[in-house]
């Protein structure tokens, strides 16, 4: 089963989208979280060897999938991913999906058992979910 | 200067470079306020700060390319902001560069710096004219390989340096900002000096300083 990472540049941010996820996984998926800078949880910011850490802590060879929230948060996820030795980097994925919707997606999926590639797609679908009925 | 710089003057450098950070917090956060999220000077600050006292660490390997990396490896922690992988990269890169062992010559310290501009290009995906950190940087890794191809000394290449980077700071002023939080601003975004940029500066200011005056340092 393959591990998430929630990659976020508020702390408590990157715990309330975990508590989400986790809601839907039914404590199955193991979901890091790599929120502010980790000198400081108060601190807003990335850190690209706090992000590896999440990575080591939910580590599994079927992999894991990495969601962002924006703008540095990608630069610092792949900064870390460059950092992995290269068994582990092929078996990461940056996700392109929003965040919060993306992380229920992908634990529920992953939950499932379902490889990499076809939770990351699933998570990435959500971009196009309209949030209002009618809309889209 | 010496022939050579020495890690121990590459850390008097990036000491000066912290100091002259910390002394225009004001300024950088008063130019991010105008463009971006106001928390570039900030950022820098705490950056410099764990900087400084990672510099101050005694017994640190004498190493060029370890020191590089520590350097990195702190900024990365320590800063925040877009800035943090940034500048992160620019030494993590710079890190891979040839050197002597314990010291770099000229044409080493300008290979350095393209390393690090290589990363950084890499990393934040912004070209020239992005009014961005490389509109500092890239004019000044060019003058210093400009220069150093003509035979030029190490004081006529980091003043070229310092001197294309001070213009590339100063272009910043007249383009569009098409990376970054600036970029939501559009054409609003001309008429202000990019923050990136002028703490990319510095770099180059505090190099034409340190490594021209220390001497046989």
């Amino acid at each position: 089963m393959i591990g998430l990472v929630i990659v976020s540049h508020s702390a408590k941010l990157a715990a309330g989208v975990h508590e989400l996820a986790a809601q839907m996984a039914g404590g199955q998926v193991a979901i890091g979280q790599a929120g502010g800078l980790s000198d400081d949880g108060e601190t807003l910011g990335t850190d690209a060897s706090r992000i590896l850490s999440a990575i080591d802590e939910v580590w599994c060879d079927d992999g894991v999938l990495l969601l962002m929230d924006l703008g540095s948060a990608v630069m610092s996820a792949e900064m870390a991913l460059e950092m992995l030795p290269e068994h582990r980097r092929k078996n990461c994925l940056l996700s392109n999906a929003p965040l919060v919707e993306g992380a229920i997606v992908a634990a529920l999926h992953a939950s499932l058992g379902e490889p990499l590639q076809a939770v990351n797609a699933v998570a990435e679908a959500a971009l196009s979910v309209p949030k209002l009925a009618g809309a889209g | 200067m010496a022939q050579e710089i020495t890690t121990k003057q590459l850390r008097k450098w990036l000491l000066a470079y912290a100091a002259r950070i910390i002394e225009n917090e004001g300024h950088l956060t008063e130019l991010d306020t105008a463009i971006g999220d106001a928390d570039h000077g900030v950022n820098m600050r705490r950056g410099m700060g764990k900087l400084q006292e990672r510099l101050h660490d005694e017994g640190q390997s004498e190493d060029v390319s370890a020191f590089l990396r520590s350097v990195a490896m702190t900024l990365i922690n320590g800063v925040g902001g877009a800035a943090g992988p940034l500048y992160g990269t620019f030494f993590l890169r710079a890190a891979t560069s040839p050197t002597n062992g314990s010291s770099i010559d000229l044409e080493q310290l300008t290979q350095m710096f393209r390393y690090g501009l290589d990363g950084l290009q890499q990393r934040g995906k912004a070209q020239a004219d992005d009014k961005t950190m490389i509109d500092t940087i890239q004019p000044a890794v060019e003058a210093m390989e400009a220069a150093l191809a003509a035979h030029q000394s190490a004081a006529v290449v980091l003043a070229a340096a310092r001197q294309a980077a001070h213009l590339g700071m100063k272009h910043t002023i007249e383009i569009e900002a098409r990376k970054g939080r600036a970029s939501y601003l559009g054409p609003h975004s001309i008429g202000h000096q990019d923050p990136g940029a002028t703490s990319a500066y510095f770099l180059f200011e505090t190099a034409a300083e340190v490594f021209t005056t220390t001497g046989a340092d």
